[in-house]
Parts: structure tokens; sequence; C-alpha cells
């Protein structure tokens, strides 16, 4: 059935927005319209990719310099009925930091520390918002394939508005409010007191408005819930079908951007084919990980207890196996990093499964936006590489790709692992670094990896034995999630640019034919090698040795 | 210098003449020798900062150096020994890959500092200086047995020239003043009569100097897309850097957090081996002597390219401008039939039509007779009595013969039409419908007629080369377009075109619409080549991608062009394309494998790093090698002997195979990719069983 | 530059504005007006049907503690406290709140998992502890999932076959015949919704409460 949902979203949701950006769709044209004369701007002041990436940039500092501020001073802002007090700064720069970037990293516990306040104004924006900045980085980049001789690629105001107004909003909306009638909580009563007759419980359950901010979260891949346990939280995912729509809002957005692609260019076959690269390697995760979390939990079974189940600690009965890896995968392999089940509990091979995911630089659909930029990164090496192997000067829908594009793919796709390696280094050899880990053995190696993973690649699922809110690991962590941002977005816009301004060669028998099975091969292996090379010791020392030590705890 | 008019002295001794293309063997002995002393002299840290993958083995060496130093272990020796040659094997493979040119240059250059000149100067005396010293605008004479001492056109003689020199042709040609063969190249050698060129190079930038640089490689600039690849190589050892590094501070964490005896630290030696194993040394220690040996290639062909850059353009043309004669036909036409109008027997017809060829030497009238003989058995006859030949010429576009009081004439359909009609015939009404009918076959019709009578119509046939066909059908499977170029009318041409196989036309072509025409496939963003040859060719050489002159040609079209085919040979034009596409397939391939390599050595080195800490990782050691250092050492051997076992392959290109994008892909996928994957695994294994034999370990 | 922070600063707060109260203010009242159950956290007399309960404490006269009522998964609280908080304190008190969201029975807890890896000694002994634990309330067989803490610390559900390897525990506390309960069970089951979503489930607050209507 979701195979079928996103298959119907893949082909229409991807041509609404085609049309969307290609300014044809314009019912909501009375709310733009002004919106643009007060920014002083309009859809016909195109942009240099210099000019966009510095639009993009300084949108997102101003942004984060914002949200910073109001988390530091929440306490003394209304629509704060738990009296929740200042957020220290490590930790609001961390926030902030990774709700601007798309990571929804979080290193707090949101019903304990966040204000409604803070989760509306700051948390939920934030998510509306860079979500769209990512999807207008990746039209931006579309344009530089589909243009020629062109000097613009679009203009950065208009198409996040855009992209906020006619995409984001309409879903989430629509999808809040199911996800509410299923049972997610949506109120800004503050907790409630109740008392169990039964059994002489008194619970206070905290409440607040989680069931939109639910569907934004996830149809922007952000995956900051509102409650600390994520959409494991009952009260945020309370039954089967709304796990299985949060899944839904989660990939249609990544992959009906590849039709958006395929149709901008004029190719929806090309559309296709990253769409298969996408899936495939998806399926393939989902099936391996699937079958990992069907296996025993190697310290529940060494108690005595076998299961015929699989894995069940950390997960939720509602959910079950089957579901809750397709769900931990869906959220590692998209930007979104949303649980649903405790990633830190997986068995080894199930933890590779998330861990890994993120290591092919979320690509497989990936993030809104970063998902279709990064993926166009890798197939343009892909490209140089296969049109090597025939013979011409490669060339990737009719554009050269030569020294410079070269150059700015491999700057995109080395920023990542370099990142991810590095700081991963730093906090395996500092004091501050070594404390975080709440396993020991190699699971502890795991929970500093996956962490600078996750927040490397804007992710933000997190092996939650972490403990992250140190001054350390909040640092280090927004360093980690700027870079994985914003030295990927640059150079992808960089690409953009370059790219418009080249003329279209036409293709023929004799060029590298880049929709067809032989260059999903080709962009599969290139995602897949690049990742894999690099991140193979370290996985080596994680999950891998973790999975060969029978018989040994820690 | 005083000026004298002394007779010219004996001729400079000259070395033997060869051409450039004098195939040498790809493993000369003395090439070998010399690129292994080059080998050393590569070492120069200034030479190895060029390839920032050398230079990182480069260092890594130096750094297992001094560790090895400080603590001596058989391993850290044999490693250090084997990056040290890992370092000496690219050398070697650059090296070998110029070897060639150096050799063909030293011999080149010998020929020009031998030169001397004979400057007229303006009074009329002659003054004897240097080659060397020659300026544009000089005017020297060349008499037999001189060398030409510089580049230049000749504007008074006509001589014939000795080129082999250049083009190893040994038969010599005839180079005479005005007209499309006027130019000649310094280095060749007048073998007869007396020439007064005009000098037309620069002082250093005579076709010999610039094919010398050639050849060497002396001023190798890296062609756009081997800058991309470098870039695309520096990104992946980039990347390894931090991967490597970081993992000592990984080793000692695992050691804590497993508790594990001992402090997890990693051999910086192993390290150093890791990292060499992963970044893309194959590839990067042959890229340059890909890159020379495709030059070379082209050069074995007897083809110069003026930059590396028009090597790659080739791989790269889209669209073939072909000129017709030549290149798609023989050059000749040949009679193919007779065809009898107004009730004339074809037997009458032939038979005048011999009479009219039997003086006629262009290789047209040869085939009339031949014709004439294989139908009818009309021998050459002995002419008796009274007969005059009439020639052609270009105002009556007839010839013929006058024999007792018989007029036969043969000539173009209009000429003798109008011929008949002053003398008072009528041409009959089927004529006109023969003539278009032989034009529209692609056929040149030639009108018989003896007096008043028109007798028929001989087809003279363009006869299209064999296998040019399958040759465009090559092309077109490889992406590649092709229009033929031809001064015949669009019936010819459209005709001719069929029968060859070619994609398109440009008929009644003048320089014009050349020019026109490949500017229109430029716009759409095609790459162009084309071959010319005379002077009015020259724009259009310049504005395509591939511009090959022909040597036979005028100076003008070889300075406009950026190749230079010494063979004149049209049809090379494929061969370049050929090369060009294979110079960047053997990048590919070799860049394939060199990453898929990295596997099988992650399969062997990671389970030897950290041993100490987590044996149970061995189950990695899928090899079953005999020792973590044995390991590691096989990979790092593998490494380094992969560079040499690739080298031929690197000198000798990747074989090329017509075929289409996605067939090549696929093959080259499967040999370089998946081989690069398993070969490895396997050579790594044997390797490992080699160490154990021998004792080592 | 400047015209860039110009525009950023007016699109801030506009976008907040709508993108983050006017949405989330018109999507409150319009859940508030179409469910106001759901909306509000499905609050019913004894509890959120979403929020698991600590069953451990509930007083069975005459038998042991808990062994009247059907449990749903363990959390790091209760009985359960003491098992998860003996070998790591500092994760004791903060994460995994287990049945108690907020705050429950005066500690101060948020909902999460206990993060153990799937190679964790203190994992291993906690299990083993809460197999001992069921053994000693009458459960021979403890299934994974009553050995195993959710995701949420707060899963109110529990599988069929969870409920019924604790009938002989419920039946000898209660007194009621063990086909009774089954029975019970049967009806109180959840198919999967869409009868392919999931699988089938049972809110243990639901079953508590009918087997309190039973006795």
């Amino acid at each position: 059935m979701l195979v079928v949902a996103l298959g119907i979203t893949w082909r229409y949701l991807g041509s609404y927005m085609a049309g969307v950006f290609e300014g044809r769709v314009r019912y909501l044209a009375w709310a733009e319209r002004p919106f643009y004369r007060v920014l002083g701007t309009s859809p016909e002041q195109e942009q240099t990719w210099k000019r966009y990436a510095g639009s993009l940039v300084i949108f997102s500092a101003v942004f984060l310099g914002f949200g910073y501020l109001l988390l530091r001073v929440q306490g003394s802002l209304p629509l704060n009925p738990q009296h929740m007090g200042q957020v220290t700064p490590a930790l609001s720069l961390n926030t902030i930091t990774s709700f601007v970037t798309n990571t929804n990293w979080q290193n707090y516990a949101g019903e304990t520390t966040m204000s409604y306040f803070s989760q509306i104004g700051v948390l939920t924006v934030q998510q509306f918002v860079s979500a769209a900045v990512g999807i207008a980085v990746a039209i931006a980049l579309v344009r530089g394939f589909s243009r020629r001789n062109s000097s613009t690629i679009g203009n950065f105001w208009v198409d996040t508005t855009r992209c906020l107004l006619y995409i984001l909003l309409p879903i989430s909306f629509i999808a809040g409010i199911i996800l509410v009638g299923e049972g997610a909580v949506m109120t800004l009563a503050g907790p409630v007191t109740v008392h169990d007759a039964l059994n002489g419980v008194t619970q206070t359950i905290p409440r607040g408005p989680a069931g939109f901010m639910g569907s934004i979260m996830q149809l922007g891949t952000n995956g900051g819930g509102f409650f600390n346990a994520n959409l494991a939280h009952p009260l945020e995912n309370p039954t089967a079908i709304t796990n299985l729509l949060y899944i839904w809002l989660t990939l249609s957005i990544p992959f009906a951007l590849t039709y958006t692609f395929g149709k901008m260019v004029g190719s929806i076959r090309h559309g296709a084919a990253l769409l298969a690269a996408m899936a495939i390697i998806f399926g393939v995760w989902v099936g391996f990980t699937v079958y990992a979390e069907h296996t025993n939990n190697p310290a529940v079974a060494a108690a005595g207890v076998h299961s015929t189940v699989g894995n069940t600690e950390g997960k939720e009965v509602r959910f079950g196996d089957t579901s809750s890896a397709l769900f931990n995968i869906s959220m590692t392999h998209t930007s979104d990093g949303a649980v649903d089940s405790a990633t830190d509990s997986y068995t080894p091979m199930g933890g590779f499964g998330p861990l890994s995911g993120m290591m092919l630089g979320e690509v497989t659909p990936g993030g809104v936006g970063s998902g279709l930029y990064t993926i166009l990164v890798y197939a343009v090496i892909a490209v140089f590489i296969g049109g090597l192997m025939i013979g011409r000067t490669p060339e990737y829908l009719g554009k050269k790709i030569q020294a410079r594009e070269v150059k700015l793919a491999g700057v995109a796709a080395l920023v990542m692992p370099v990142t991810v390696v590095v700081l991963t280094a730093v906090a395996a050899s500092l004091h501050a670094g070594r404390a975080g880990p709440l396993n020991s053995g190699p699971h502890g190696f795991t929970e500093i990896l996956y962490a600078l993973t996750s927040q490397g690649n804007n992710n933000g699922s997190a092996m939650a034995g972490l403990s992250g809110n140190t001054a350390f690991y909040n640092v280090v962590g927004a360093i980690a999630m700027l870079l994985g941002r914003f030295a990927i977005i640059i150079p992808a816009l960089a690409l953009a640019g370059t790219l418009a301004a080249k003329q279209t060669v036409p293709a023929g028998l004799g060029t590298f034919r880049t929709d067809n099975g032989m260059f999903v091969g080709l962009t599969i292996g290139v995602i897949i090698i690049v990742g894999g090379l690099t991140f193979f010791p370290a996985l080596s020392l994680g999950p891998i040795v973790e999975q060969l030590s029978h018989g040994k705890f820690w | 210098m005083t000026a004298t008019a002394a007779p010219a002295p004996a001729a400079p001794e000259t070395p033997t003449p060869r051409g450039v293309a004098q195939s040498r063997s790809l493993f000369d002995r003395e090439i070998l020798a010399q690129s292994l002393r080059d080998s050393f002299f590569k070492l120069d840290p200034r030479v190895q900062i060029k390839n920032p993958v050398m230079f990182v083995v480069a260092v890594g060496t130096v750094v297992t150096f001094i560790e090895a130093v400080a603590k001596p272990t058989f391993f850290s020796w044999a490693i250090t020994v084997w990056l040290f040659l890992t370092v000496i094997f690219a050398n070697f493979a650059e090296a070998m890959a110029e070897g060639r040119g150096k050799a063909q240059a030293d011999t080149l250059r010998r020929m020009r500092s031998e030169t001397e000149a004979r400057r007229l100067l303006p009074d009329g005396g002659e003054q004897r200086c240097p080659a060397s010293e020659l300026s544009k605008g000089d005017l020297v004479v060349c008499e037999a047995g001189d060398v030409i001492p510089s580049d230049g056109d000749i504007i008074e003689g006509i001589a014939s020239v000795d080129e082999s020199a250049i083009t190893g042709e040994s038969a010599p040609v005839i180079r005479e003043s005005g007209g499309d063969r006027s130019a000649v190249t310094g280095g060749t050698r007048v073998l007869s009569d007396r020439l007064v060129v005009r000098i037309t190079a620069e002082r250093g930038q005579t076709f010999l100097d610039r094919m010398i640089g050639l050849v060497e490689g002396a001023n190798r600039q890296k062609t756009p897309n081997e800058l991309a690849l470098t870039i695309l190589l520096a990104v992946l050892t980039i990347v390894f850097i931090p991967v490597v590094v970081s993992l000592d501070p990984f080793g000692h964490f695992s050691a804590i957090v497993s508790g594990a005896k001992g402090t997890g630290t990693v051999d910086v030696v192993i390290l150093v081996a890791l990292l060499v194993c992963l970044i893309p040394t194959t590839i990067g220690a042959l890229l340059s002597a890909i890159g020379i040996a495709g030059m070379d290639r082209l050069v074995q062909r007897n083809v110069l390219a003026m930059s590396g850059r028009a090597v790659e353009a080739a791989g790269d043309v889209q669209t073939l401008l072909l000129d017709k004669t030549g290149t798609i036909t023989l050059g000749n036409r040949m009679a193919s039939k007779f065809i009898p109008v107004g009730g004339h027997s074809e037997q009458e017809l032939a038979s005048a039509a011999q009479l009219a060829s039997l003086a006629d030497e262009t290789p047209e009238g040869r085939s009339i007779v031949v014709l004439a003989k294989e139908r009818f058995a009309i021998r050459e006859r002995q002419l008796e009595g009274s007969h005059e030949f009439v020639a052609f010429t270009a105002q009556t576009r007839m010839s013929g013969l006058d024999l007792d009081g018989r007029r036969i004439r043969k000539g173009a359909a209009e000429a003798v039409k109008r011929w008949v009609a002053e003398q008072g015939g009528t041409p009959p009404d089927e004529l006109d419908g023969v003539v278009e009918t032989v034009s529209k076959a692609g056929s040149t019709p030639l009108v018989v007629a003896d007096g008043r009578t028109v007798l028929g119509v001989i087809e003279l046939k363009d006869v299209v080369k064999q296998g040019i066909r399958e040759k465009f059908d090559q092309m077109r499977q490889m992406g590649i377009r092709t229009v033929m170029i031809t001064g015949d009318n669009p019936l010819t041409a459209a005709a001719i075109a069929q029968e060859a196989g070619v994609d398109d036309y440009l008929a009644e072509a003048t320089p014009e619409a050349k020019m026109a025409l490949i500017k229109a496939e430029q716009e759409g963003g095609k790459l162009v080549a084309m071959t010319g040859d005379g002077t009015n060719d020259a724009p259009a050489l310049a504005q395509a991608d591939v511009g090959v002159a022909m040597n036979t040609g005028t100076t003008a079209a070889k300075e406009a062009g950026n190749m230079v085919d010494l063979d004149s040979n049209p049809t090379k034009l494929i061969d370049v394309v050929e090369i060009g596409k294979q110079l960047l397939i053997t990048r590919g391939a070799l860049t394939t494998f060199s990453i898929a390599n990295d596997v099988a050595k992650y399969f062997a080195i990671i389970p030897a790093l950290f041993a100490a800490t987590y044996p149970q990782l061995n189950t990695l050691n899928v090899m079953k090698l005999h020792s973590p250092t044995s390991a590691v050492l096989s990979a790092v051997i593998f490494n380094a002997l992969v560079i040499i076992a690739l080298v031929p392959l690197a000198l000798r290109g990747v074989r090329f195979r017509a075929a289409g994008a996605s067939a090549i892909l696929r093959r080259n996928v499967w040999i370089y990719g998946i081989g690069g994957l398993i070969v490895p695994f396997i050579f790594i294994k044997l390797i490992d069983l080699v160490l154990v034999a021998l004792h080592a370990y | 530059m400047v015209t860039h922070i110009r525009r950023s600063i007016i699109s801030i707060l506009i976008i907040t504005a709508v993108f983050g109260f006017i949405y989330m203010l018109a999507g409150t009242g319009i859940s508030q007006l179409a469910f106001r159950h759901q909306a509000n956290g499905s609050i019913t007399p004894n509890g959120s049907t979403l929020i698991g309960q600590d069953w451990s404490a509930t007083k069975c006269p005459g038998h042991p503690q808990g062994s009247c009522v059907f449990h749903g998964r363990p959390d790091a609280t209760g009985p359960y406290a003491a098992v998860v908080c003996s070998s790591n304190a500092r994760n004791c008190t903060p994460s995994s709140g287990g049945d108690n969201p907020l705050v429950a029975n005066n500690v101060s807890g948020s909902s999460g998992a206990t993060n153990l890896g799937p190679r964790s000694q203190t994992l291993l002994n906690n299990t083993r502890q809460l197999v001992s634990y069921w053994r000693s309330l009458g459960v021979e067989h403890p299934t994974p999932d009553l050995v195993t803490t959710s995701g949420s610390g707060l899963d109110p559900d529990i599988t069929p076959q969870d409920a019924i390897v604790q009938i002989p525990m419920v039946a000898a506390a209660t007194g009621v015949a063990p086909s009774e309960l089954q029975t019970l069970i049967r009806e109180q089951t959840h198919s999967a919704q869409f009868g392919f979503l999931g699988s089938p489930d049972i809110n243990v607050l639901q079953l508590n409460e009918a087997l309190a209507r039973l006795k």
C-alpha cells in the first residue's frame, strides 16, 4: 500500500511541484504577491547563483540568530504553562542550528525543556522553513540542468515562498487533521493529571500541539518531535495507521522530487532513473534491516528468552518489528531522523542499516531537496567516470561535465565524510567526548559515530544512549550540522550556476545514456563505493565487530 | 657573415631519412634503459607535487622510512621499499610514455640544427647562415640536394621534394609556386630543380620546432579532461587522509571501551600502507602516461596534434565533415555502362567512345577504354590514316578524335548537344531523360556524338570505397553523424550519399557553405571535425573543433587546423576519433579499476589493523591471509605491481571497438569494474602465499 | 547584503506568524472542534488509553502485589526501576519515565527508551532479573515483550500472546477461570488495522477494565 501511495505521489505531487516552481500553479498568487511586494522582489527578478546563495545564507543566519534569542528568553515569553526556564546557551546553539539545518537533532527532551512558544514559534517554523530552503536549492540545481546559456537560476525568495505556500502548508495541514483524528494530541492546554482507580496510579500526562507539528516535521523530513520519545510516543504516533502516514509523509516529497526533476529537464526517464537508484538502495536496506530485527536481541536471548517475533527491546507493540524497521530506514535514508523505536537497542546489523543509510549521504531518497541535490552530485561523479569509459567528455542532460563541475561535485561529496570522520575522531580522543556513550564495547563507539554521522548528514536520528546535552557535544554537533548543510548547499548552487551557463549538447547514440539501467547501476555504485570506502573502517569498529562478537557482552 | 655567391657546399649530413612515425617497439631496449634512469630523476619533489596522488605516496614513503630507521623491523623496511617502488613504478610509466617521443625528437632536432640556409639578399646576392637564424619574410634558395631550412611558400620554381623526413613516405612529391601545392616544410629535401622560398615561420616556430615540442611533450599541459580527472583523484585522495588518520583515535577509543589489553595504538607503517592502498594510485600513477601515449599513438599514425585538447575533442566529435573525393570515393570516376540512344546499338556507342578516349590519359578516359574491351572485346586500335586528337579544354568541355573525316566527341551533355546543334544535328528527345537518370543515380553522364549524330551516353560512376559503408555504420553506432562534402550537384550528391551510407551531405559546397554548416552544428552544441587542405579551407578548419589539415596542403590550412595528417589521407579522421575515444576510455577504465581494487585491500588490511583489540575481526580476513603483517605487505606489493602490470595497457590504450555507448560501457564496467573487484582478491592471496613460501613469514 | 538582511528580517516575522502561530492555532482549533477527545490525549476516567501504566503496584489482597491484573510492558519505574537503575545510575532518573510520562508517583521523568545496546551486559542482567520477577509472579515463560522495554517507555499495548502467558497468574489471584480469561483476551484483541497494518494487539488499560467488570 505504501508503494502504491508513493507511486501516486511520485507522479502527481512530482508534477504539481514542477508546476509550482515553473510558476504555472498560481491559485495562491493573491497571497504571494503582497509578500513579494513587502520584500521588494518578484518572480521576474531572477538571481545569479551567487546572489541566490547569498540570500539563502543570510536568511538562514538571521533565522539562526533570531531563534537562538527566543530560546534563550523562553522563560519570559507567553504560552508556557509548565513554566519552563531558559534553554542553556550551548543547548540553544545546538537546537537552533539543528532546526535551521533541517537536522532536528534533539539534545533536549521536548516535554520537559521547551515551552509551547518555543515549540511553535521557533521549532515548527523552522520545520517549514528549512524544508522549503532545501527544496529551493534542489530546484535551483535542476534549473542548472534545464536551462542553457543562462546566468540566473531562479529567485530564492520566490522559490522558498512557493514551496511553503503551495506544497508544505496544505499537505501538512490535512495530514495534521488525520493524525489528530487517529489520536495524536493537539491542544495548548498543558499537562493533565489522571488517576486510575484500578491500580492506584496517578499520572501527569504532558500534552501539546503534537499532531500538527508531527505532520510538518515528517513532510519536511525534519524529524524533531514534540516529545522526547519522538514518534515512539503514543500521543504523537498513536496507531499503525499514523505510523504509515508518517512514513508516507517523509518519503513523498523526496521521491516525488525526482519526477519534478524529470519534468523540469524534459525527460521523465531521467527522473525515473534517479528514482530507481534511490528505491533500489532503499529497498535493499529495508529488507536487510527488517531481517536483522527479526533475529533475537543477543542480550535478551542470552537471558533465556527466545523470541519468535524478533528484537522487541525498544519497540512499540502497536508497530511491531517490521514496521519499526521500515520506519527507521525511511527516516535515516531521508534526512528525517524521527524514530518510532530505540535505534540504540537494535541488533548490531539492525543498527548498521540506519547508520550506513546516513553514511551513504542520505540520497535514498534523502531529505526534501537535499536528497535530490545530493544525488545529483553523485550522479555527476557517476556520469564523469561512466562517460570516460565510453570515450566521451562526459555529459549529463547535455551538460558537459568538466573540471569545474567535477571540482564542485567533489567538494560537495567530500564534505560529509570528512566532517563525520574528523569530528568522530575528535570525540573519541577527548575526555568530554569519551564520556558520552551509555553503552560500552563497540556499541559505545557506534553511539558516537552515529551521533556525528547523523548531525553531519543533517539527519537527527540518534542512538539516544549518548548523553548529547553537554557543552562538547552541543558545540561539535552544531559544527557538524552547519558543515553538513551549507558546505554542500553552496557548491551545489555553484554547480547550478555553472551548469545553467553552459550550452546543451544534444544526445546521440554515442552519448552516455543517463536514463537507463546501466546508469542507475553506476550511480548506485558510486554512492555505495564513496560511502562504503570512507566508512568501512569506522563501521568495522562499531556494528561489524559487534555483530562478530558472539557470546561477548560489555 | 659575408655575402658570397659560392657554390653550394656538399649537402650537410642529414640523419637517415625517417619519418617521425617510424615506429619503434613499445619496449625498445634503449627506451627502457632511459626510462629507468628517468624514473629516479623524477623523484624531485617539484616534479612529484604535480601529481597529488603520487605525492602522497612519496610523503608516505618518507614517513615509513623514518619509522623504519627508528624501529627497524623486516615489516617496516619491506613496506618502505615497496612504497618507494610504487613511486618509482609510476615515474617509470611516465618515462616510458615519454621515451618514444624523446627519441624521435632527438632525431628531428639533429636534422634542424645541422641545416644551413642560403638567404637571398635584396641586392640579389646570397648569404649562408644557419637555418635557425632565418626569420619570417626572408627569401632562401634551395637547389637539388639542399635541405629546405624552414617552412615557407614557394614563390618561384617547381621541384620534386623528398618529404620522407617528416612523413616517412619515400616517394618524392612535386612542389610548385602558386596554388595549393606551394608550401614546403623545413627539414625536407629538394631532389631536383631550384626553388625560391619565402619563409613563413617565425624563428623557433617552424613546423619542425612544433613537432619536436609535440612529440617530446615538453610543454605538455593538462588537457581539460585530464584536469577534471586529476581533481576527482585529488578528492579521492583527500577523503582518505582523514579516514586513515582517524583510525588511530578510533583504535585508542576502541581499546578503552572494549576493555581489551593494550592501548589500541595503530602502527604508523600500517596506516601509511592503508592510505597508499586506498588512494587511487593505479590511475594516479598511469594518468600522465596515458595522455602522452595517446598523443604518441596519433604520431604513430602520422598525425600530429597541436594540443592534447584536440585529441580529447576528437573523442567527443559528433559530426564528421568528410570530403567526398578521396575519403568516401576513390576519387576517380569509372565508366560503368554504355547507354545508346536514337536506335544506335550499344556496340556502336562503345566503339565510338573507345576511339574518343584513346588519347585520353585521365583515369576516366582509361576506364572507358577498359570498359569497351570488357564488354565488347574492342581492342585498342592502332590508328591509321589521318587523325587528330582533340584535347579537353575548360571552354569546350569536350574531347575526342577527328579520324578520316569522322568527328567523334565525348563530353558534358550540354556541351555536346550544343556542338551537335551547331552542325545542324538534332539530339534525340530521349537523351535528356537518359542524362537525368544517370545524374540521379549519382553518376556523371558523358554524351558521345559522331558528327551530327548523338550515339548515346557513357555512365561514369563515382566508385565508393570498399568498406566505407561499414565504417559509417560504426560511426553511427558511436553516435557520430557523417556529412559528405562535395562540389557535385545535389542529385549526384544524394545518390552517392545513399550508396556510401553517410547521414547527410552538403552538395555544391563552397567554403562559405562549409563554414555555415560547421557553425550551425556548433550552435546546436555539437563538436565538429573536418579535414581540409586548401587555403580556402582555412577558416573552416579553424572553426571546427577538430581540424585535420593535410600535410600536402597550404601553410594557411596547416596553421588553421589543430592537427596535421602527414600522410594526407582524409580517411584518417576516423582513426583520429577512435584514438581520442580510446584515450578517454583508458582513463575511465583504469579509474574504475583503481577504485574497485580498494574493496579487496580493505578486507586484507582492516582485520590486521585492529587484530590486538578485536581478534574477532579476523572473520573479515576472507582471503585467509597468513598474518596481519603479511596481509598488509601483500596488499602493498599488489598495489605496486599492478602499476607495472598495467603500463602496457596504459601505453597501448584499452582496446577500442566501435559500438554503441551502452555496449562499450557494459563491457568496460564488467572488465574493469567487476574485474577490478575480483582480481586483487586473487593476487593478494597469491602474493601472500609467495611471501610465506619464501619464508618471509 | 543589506537587501538580503532586510528581506530576511521581514520574512522571518511574517513566516513565524503564518507558519508558526496561525498554522498551529488553526490546527488546534479544528482539532478541538472535530476530534476533541483525541486532541486532548484520549483521556478516559482511568487515564489515557494511549499511555501505559504501572500495574505492578496494584494491591491484590491475599496475593502478590500486581498479580491480579494484566501487566503492560515493563519500564524504568515501579518494580522495574531497580533493574535499570542498578547498573547505571546516571540514566535512571531522567529517561524512561516509563508508565509515568511526566510526573507520576512524584517521580519526574520524560518519555524514552533504555537505549541499552544489543550486547549490553546491563541489558542482559536486567532481562535476567525481569525473568525472575515474572517467575515470582507465576509467569513461567514471559514473552519477549514482557521482559523488554518499549521505545517510549509508555507502550499502552501488549500482544495477545503477552496476555495469554499471564493467564495462570491472573487466574490464581482473581479466581476467574482461565477459559473466561481466554475469552476476555479474545474479545479485547484489536485486529490489525484494515486487516494488515501492524499486528493484533490489546490495550492493557481496557483489558483490565474489562477484567474488573468481570470480577
